[in-house]
């Protein structure tokens, strides 16, 4: 019998990993989009903010596009 | 299609059951956290999950060259065995959706065939081994790999986000854990759907209708799509009600952190050549970040009545898989019977569920039966409970608007 650790360990890291930098990513642009309305509400502009918030949808969208890859291929 | 035998039309049909009961049964994994947080109506919810279903079966025509995946030894294997073993695994289905419980729809069709092959050719048929590092060791692992990675990600999300306005994230975690809940709906639609597929087109090819190796025809990718897709919408409510909120209470960041961490478990164990249950990484992403909230509890009674399905799944479909292909052996009128014990079999589960239906309505209600004490600090209020959207935010809630007034559940506050 041969258990295929090697596989297993890579789905442990790479699952651990991606999911915390997803979650991680999206929570940040999550944040930056409401720092944005609270600085427009009070007037200001947040412009470095809303643009990291769009920068980290955009990795989570290009994380989505690729796991609809994986799913096709 | 011109040489149906008789007992090549019941395999196809009872395929297709399975493939129904394997769309209810999981509909849970995608849809529970959407649901249970509010994310998604119920009914909007499963509808999504079913066209995405629908959609994934079409998208790979790659078929499972095996229905086993080396599992038993299917080289001669008769097409009564493949009924017998479809049997054993649509009861167990039936049998845990009536429970409530997930389990894996793919381990109750491994049991069938493993009970079946037994029964058909002896021990010698079923390659011990491959059980042990395709169904066991991946039973232990995915929800450890799901659970761990989802409380992390909930640990982080609540950190990153505590400074903020509960009101101003709801939306954007509730577009996050609809894109995660529709990446898992359409691999389920894609993997599974493939399943029954396969074994149709197994059964066509020991019948002699089509030649071996040939791709399925167009009418069993239809039929095997829309199947798994009428069973996602009509959703298993009772397991939807399980996996969110009978395990642990879901806030929006949590539900979030689940599904994404699902999501990335299943595509990444698919494509890196060890496979994960569906259903295991599921409920173990959904614990996970119930343990990854301050104050979060998972209720381990629920979880240990799941995991006991789990570990019976094999054994039981295997013997319910033995016990068919022990009638089917008689000759024509065992496979009559067993056609009707099947038919009989499901209407009794029917009726019983019957007694304490759960639908769209009532999924997110958990009524005392359910809901233990959690452990913590359990004040179950039974009218309009808020939901904790996070740890200090019990007093925010109050003010925010919630949908659904009757879609309220007993909540246990946390401290």
């Amino acid at each position: 019998m041969k258990i295929d650790w090697a596989a297993l360990g890579s789905v442990f890291g790479v699952s651990l990993i991606v999911t915390v930098a997803l979650v991680g990513l999206f929570t940040l642009g999550i944040v930056g989009l409401s720092k944005r309305e609270s600085a427009s509400a009070q007037g200001g502009s947040a412009t470095l903010a809303a643009t990291g918030a769009y920068a980290c949808f955009a990795a989570c969208a290009a994380a989505v596009a690729y796991g609809i890859y994986l799913i096709v291929a | 299609m011109e040489h149906i035998t008789l007992l090549l039309g019941i395999v196809i049909v009872t395929a297709l059951v399975f493939d129904f009961t394997n769309g209810f049964h999981d509909t849970a994994n995608a849809m529970a956290t959407t649901i249970s947080t509010g994310a998604l109506k119920p009914k909007t919810a499963v509808a999504m999950s079913a066209v995405l279903n629908l959609v994934g079966a079409f998208l790979s025509v790659e078929v499972a060259k095996t229905i086993s995946g080396g599992l038993i030894n299917e080289e001669g294997i008769r097409t009564e065995v493949i009924f017998a073993a479809l049997v054993g695994a649509i009861l167990w289905n039936l049998l845990t959706w009536l429970l409530g419980l997930p389990s894996s729809s793919s381990h109750a069709l491994f049991g069938g065939l493993i009970g079946a092959a037994v029964m058909s050719a002896g021990w010698s048929s079923v390659n011990g081994s491959t059980v042990i590092t395709k169904i066991l060791i991946p039973a232990v692992a995915a929800p450890l790999v799901a659970g761990l990675a989802a409380m992390l990600a909930t640990r982080l999300t609540y950190r990153l986000s505590n400074r903020v306005d509960v009101k101003a994230t709801a939306k954007g975690y509730r577009a996050g854990q609809i894109t995660s809940a529709g990446l898992v709906s359409l691999a389920h639609g894609t993997n599974d759907a493939q399943k029954t597929m396969g074994i149709i087109t197994l059964a066509l090819v020991t019948g002699g209708v089509i030649a071996p190796g040939s791709n399925p025809p167009l009418w069993v990718i239809v039929s095997a799509g829309f199947a798994i897709a009428l069973g996602t919408y009509l959703g298993g409510w009772r397991i939807i009600r399980t996996m969110g909120k009978g395990l642990t209470d879901l806030a929006p960041p949590q539900g979030f952190a689940a599904q994404t961490s699902a999501a990335t478990v299943i595509l990444a164990s698919s494509h890196l050549g060890f496979s994960l249950s569906t259903t295991q990484s599921c409920s173990g992403a959904v614990m996970g970040s119930g343990l990854g909230r301050k104050g979060g509890v998972v209720r381990w009674s629920t979880a240990t009545r799941m995991f006991v399905a789990w570990g019976l799944t094999l054994p039981a479909a295997g013997l319910v898989g033995a016990g068919a292909e022990f009638l089917t052996k008689q000759g024509t009128w065992g496979i009559v019977l067993t056609g009707a014990l099947l038919i009989a079999g499901s209407a009794v589960i029917w009726i019983l569920s019957r007694r304490q239906p759960v639908t769209f309505d009532n999924v997110n209600d958990v009524d005392g039966a359910t809901a233990e004490p959690a452990g913590v600090v359990t004040t179950a209020m039974a009218s309009v409970a808020p939901p904790p959207a996070g740890p200090l935010a019990a007093a925010d809630d109050l003010k925010t608007t919630i949908p659904g007034p009757d879609a309220e559940p007993a909540r246990p506050a946390t401290v």
